[in-house]
């Protein structure tokens, strides 16, 4: 009986310390939570969901005071992504938000009075210029996130949706249905 | 493995290596090898692209309405993967615009339209003195008069022309395995000026410092073999008459062919000394070093469905449906049109695009010869994917992976040492498009790396934005902290002070007056917009509040900050 | 919107490799028929019956076009090789619950053509010989052994109406896997045993001609370039390591490789069941450590279990094994340096 009850004790002390010990030699580093919630978002930074920019939204989910499907901009594809990360269920995007296709702010440079106020807005400081001066979008900074949209004063700013050019262009999903020739 | 003794004329005995897979289409390259190549007559109108190699698209340096003469400079490289653009004719500019250029996507791309005045006149055309010139020299030389890869993947010839500082690069293969079936530009190329391509391969081995240069043909074009083997006679160049075998031009495949080197997965054949031109490119090597002739023109076979198949010399910009026209236009019950073989090339969604420096061969298909594919069955893992395919990849898994859009999993089946040759696909006893999935894979992977570019840029940027906002509100309290201890200093009576409380006063209302204004501050044109406009407008405005109330110090804010 | 290729190879599509199959099947059948009597006959043409049936109701309830799969002639080598692997002359509803077996439960609620982890033929054999033991060891006597051979007519009543008028023990005899087995176990001498007419020439008298046509058409199948080299060689280079080891081991209870190779479904499996694609590794190394355990363990469980044949559960057991050998197995591709990569 003692023999056993010793056998025993010894293998749960080997092998525990084993265990231990695998848990320390191949620990996996990993980065936390919301960094791998913030890697998915887009990085729009446009406020859709509700938070002050991704970041902000990406702690929100990781403490589960937000849902994964506030945000427009990574549509369907991001949401799932989240999902998968978070190990829970997609869900189509919340209600009232719509994912639209890609675009960038373009100031119309004839209107344009140089009041400053999209640049304040912009939260990738992708709008140039200085006061009294015209402004104007870098393209390749902007997000699309539509904030410096509102705030014109002369509405001299509007969204225009990138359009796929021989560079960007996708070959699309194969579109194979036996059933059609069947 | 098998010691290749090459039924061509003039081939030394050579070891050849066998590459893995392969398969043996149907060649069809006598159809358009009766013919001589003729050269196109001049046409009314010629569309030149501007992104007619891979990198950056060249920019137009051309006004509307500017002469321009043949070989002038219409499109200057521009970064570093950049050639030069030409005009092929004397004539005036009309127009640069979006036109349909030859694109899998059917998409438009930026164009110079050149309305020809029929006098064909060049710009002065100087040999260049390539034996005295500096090599970095002549390479942007090269760069600026256009050269390319003419065997289809349009690599910018004068970086392949660097040896690098350390990389050598003992052996130069010209390509004219030319293993895609129809096609028979380089075939032709060989057969009728086989000197001047060796007179291009010899500028290509001074400026690679190359010590052996081989000459790589399959054994189907015994013509173009005894025509290369003729020229090279008493020089060191070895032609050799590879197994005809898709995609035995392929260059890795090629590469290996002649030298059993095997260029490494991800890697370039110049990783194994190796480097490899197609035979076209040398000719244009030819007469832009010996005539001093920019790239405007290029040998393209049309064949196919129609009228008399053949090789034509085109300027570049001819509209397709002109060149077609050329050689007897499209018969009765022609199905559309391929830009390159059957195996790799793509299907043509306009016939007035132009041809570009891509363009090898503009195949007219017809029901005979391209059936419609039949519908594709389930996989059933038979392997004959595997064993065709020249990369050794294990296309079955590719597909099953890119299928269900795993393509990280398709990335550690690698994924990208597929050549997109479509053996694979030819194989398939279930019809499948592989290579189509292994393509749509392959760019919804770029599009990622792309967008994650981008979001990491604005990740920084807004990160750095917070961080700016913050030094700004700190720097502000630090001012007015210090302000405010020099005015403890001066004593208490400044409290007091009948002028510091007047300039508070007129501080505040300035405040006042600028907060007045910033509220006062709405959008034009708002009055009679929709309903849901105004919502998204509210919706707009209440993030932004809900940014400003977060992320900025917004009660000390003037209107106008600085930017 | 379809890119390149353009063209693909004339004459090759499912249906053409499922019938190269079935043709490659065709001299064993024969000879089959040849030494056990028309019996065959009547349990194909049940088993295809039941198969199309089957199918058909699989590919409607699936909401699948029924021409295309139906006319793939995969359901048809599945019901071929179940037939084959059946005794001939059991009642015709252990035909359909084989093919049942077979065609819902291994390949259409796998997801059918494709899609199946296991080989449909091998589910429906084992689901049979779990559940209907009995039956499964009744195989037909050799024609020049059996006191009476049922012709056509007399099969039919059989399969149809039971047994009446004629007593299985006319017609039907223990195989040649069943016999040694059990008088091994009463304790008998395996070489003494073998010495009996049912064990023929080679090792199983009928059934080692059968196994040589279907080697002869294994080896139609390697020409026409349907399945490689590797499984068959692999199957039959492990079965007869196998059996020489355990021979040479202890003759007295361990039947001779040559046994092992004629007698019960080894030619079956090596050419026809094994290089079933869907359901067999598909990598060059996979297939070799797939077919040579599936070898090992067909002679295991021949020597030591309680199955009268091993082919069914050892092909299963592998088919089991086959995403994890695939994944590891990976060849290395053009070009690559080092060792292989790891795979997932």
């Amino acid at each position: 009986m003692l023999a056993a009850v010793l056998v025993m004790a010894g293998l749960a002390l080997v092998l525990g310390g084993v265990l231990g010990w695998a848990s320390i030699r191949f620990r996996v580093e990993e980065d936390p939570l919301v960094e791998k919630i913030d890697a998915i978002l887009p990085q729009t930074q446009c406020g859709q969901c509700g938070f002050p920019g991704c970041k902000p939204y990406a702690e929100a989910i990781s403490k589960g005071e937000a849902d994964i499907n506030r945000c427009p901009p990574g549509g369907e594809e991001g949401v799932r992504r989240l999902a998968e990360l978070l190990g829970v269920e997609p869900k189509p995007l919340g209600e009232g938000l719509e994912h639209k296709p890609k675009s960038v702010a373009v100031i119309d440079e004839n209107l344009c009075i140089g009041c400053t106020l999209c640049i304040q807005a912009c939260p990738v400081d992708a709008i140039v210029g200085a006061a009294k001066q015209m402004h104007t979008v870098v393209p390749e900074l902007c997000t699309g996130c539509e904030l410096c949209v509102q705030p014109c004063p002369v509405d001299c700013i509007h969204m225009e949706v990138i359009k796929e050019d021989v560079v960007t262009w996708k070959w699309r999903y194969p579109v194979v249905s036996i059933r059609k020739t069947a | 493995m098998r010691t290749g003794n090459p039924p061509a004329a003039g081939a030394r005995g050579r070891r050849l290596y066998d590459f893995p897979g392969g398969v043996h289409p149907e060649g069809h390259k006598a159809v358009s090898t009766g013919r001589p190549i003729a050269a196109m007559p001049l046409l009314p109108r010629y569309v030149v692209a501007l992104r007619q190699h891979i990198g950056e698209p060249a920019r137009a340096v051309v006004q509307i309405g500017e002469r321009v003469l043949r070989g002038q400079l219409i499109g200057r490289p521009e970064g570093y993967v950049s050639v030069g653009v030409h005009a092929p004719t004397s004539g005036r500019v009309v127009a640069v615009e979006p036109r349909p250029v030859p694109h899998p996507s059917g998409l438009m791309d930026l164009c110079v339209v050149i309305d020809a005045d029929g006098e064909d006149r060049a710009v002065d055309l100087a040999p260049l003195d390539w034996h005295r010139m500096d090599p970095s020299a002549l390479r942007n030389r090269l760069r600026e008069m256009g050269l390319a890869g003419l065997g289809g993947a349009v690599f910018p010839s004068f970086i392949k022309l660097n040896p690098g500082a350390k990389r050598q690069i003992p052996i130069l293969i010209l390509n004219g395995a030319e293993c895609e079936p129809w096609i028979t530009c380089d075939d032709m190329l060989m057969r009728e000026r086989a000197s001047e391509i060796l007179l291009g391969a010899h500028v290509m081995r001074h400026m690679l410092g190359a010590e052996q240069v081989l000459v790589g043909i399959e054994d189907n074009k015994p013509e173009a073999l005894a025509c290369m083997a003729e020229a090279a006679a008493g020089s060191d160049v070895e032609v050799v008459g590879v197994p005809t075998v898709y995609p035995g031009g392929g260059g890795k495949q090629l590469t290996y062919t002649l030298t059993g080197r095997k260029t490494p997965s991800k890697g370039l054949t110049t990783d194994v000394g190796v480097q490899v031109f197609n035979v076209g490119t040398a000719y244009s090597l030819y007469r832009a070093v010996y005539l001093g002739e920019p790239l405007v023109s290029r040998v393209v076979t049309v064949t196919g469905h129609v009228g008399s198949p053949r090789n034509l010399e085109v300027r570049l910009g001819s509209p397709i449906s002109d060149v077609i026209r050329a050689a007897g236009g499209e018969l009765p019950g022609a199905t559309g049109e391929v830009i390159g073989g059957p195996m790799m090339g793509f299907d043509l969604h306009d016939t007035s695009a132009p041809i570009t420096k891509a363009v090898n061969c503009v195949l007219v298909r017809n029901a005979e010869h391209f059936p419609p594919k039949p519908a594709p069955m389930p996989c059933i893992r038979c392997g004959e994917c595997a064993r065709a395919c020249p990369a050794a990849l294990q296309p079955y898994e590719l597909y099953w992976y890119a299928r269900h859009r795993d393509f990280g999993k398709t990335q550690s089946y690698s994924l990208f040492d597929c050549i997109e040759c479509g053996c694979c696909s030819y194989v398939c006893p279930s019809h499948i498009p592989l290579v189509d999935y292994y393509r749509f894979a392959k760019s919804e992977i770029w599009a990622r790396e792309r967008e994650k570019q981008a979001a990491d840029l604005a990740r920084e940027r807004h990160e750095f934005r917070i961080f700016r906002l913050e030094r700004e509100k700190r720097e502000k309290a630090e001012k007015l902290a210090k302000k405010a201890s020099e005015r403890m200093d001066s004593g208490a009576v400044a409290t007091d002070d009948p002028e510091a409380a007047r300039k508070k006063a007129l501080l505040a209302a300035a405040i006042e007056k600028a907060k007045q204004a910033k509220a006062g501050i709405r959008p034009k044109n708002v009055d009679d917009l929709p309903a849901d406009k105004q919502r998204e407008i509210a919706a707009i405005e209440a993030r932004r509040q809900q940014l400003a109330s977060t992320a900025e110090p917004s009660d000390t804010r003037s209107p106008t900050p600085d930017s | 919107m379809t890119g390149s290729p353009h063209i693909i190879a004339q004459h090759t599509s499912v249906r053409s490799v499922m019938l190269k199959v079935l043709a490659a099947l065709i001299p064993g059948t024969l000879a089959h028929a040849w030494y056990f009597g028309p019996g065959v006959w009547v349990s194909l043409l049940l088993c295809t019956f039941f198969a199309y049936t089957f199918e058909a109701l699989a590919l409607a309830m699936r909401n699948q076009p029924l021409k295309p799969f139906l006319g793939d002639g995969s359901v048809l080598v599945t019901a071929w090789l179940l037939a084959l692997s059946l005794p001939t002359l059991a009642p015709w509803w252990l035909y359909a619950v084989g093919m049942l077996f077979a065609v819902l439960v291994a390949k259409h609620l796998y997801g059918g053509l494709g899609q199946n982890l296991f080989n449909p033929a091998m589910v429906g054999y084992a689901a049979l010989i779990v559940s209907f033991p009995a039956y499964m060891t009744q195989w037909p006597a050799p024609m020049d052994l059996a006191s009476h051979t049922p012709d056509l007519l007399e099969a039919l009543d059989l399969v149809f109406a039971g047994q009446g008028a004629v007593s299985p023990d006319a017609y039907t005899a223990a195989t040649p896997l069943d016999t040694l087995r059990t008088q091994v176990r009463a304790g008998g001498d395996a070489a003494a045993i073998m010495l009996e007419p049912v064990f023929g020439h080679l090792g199983a008298r009928g059934q080692e001609m059968v196994a040589l046509m279907y080697l002869l058409g294994g080896l139609l199948l390697l020409n026409y370039r349907v399945i490689g080299w590797h499984i068959p060689t692999a199957y039959l280079g492990a079965v007869v390591l196998t059996a020489t080891g355990l021979h040479l081991l202890d003759a007295g209870r361990h039947a001779d490789p040559l046994f092992h190779l004629m007698a019960g479904g080894t030619m079956l499996g090596a050419f026809f069941i094994l290089t079933d694609p869907v359901s067999a590794s598909a990598t060059p190394r996979g297939k070799l450590i797939y077919a040579g355990l599936a070898g090992c363990i067909t002679v295991v469980i021949r020597a030591f279990g309680g199955y009268p044949d091993g082919v069914a559960f050892s092909v299963l057991l592998m088919n089991m094994a086959v995403p994890f050998i695939d994944a590891h197995t990976q060849p290395k591709v053009f070009g690559q340096v080092g060792r292989d990569r790891d795979r997932p």
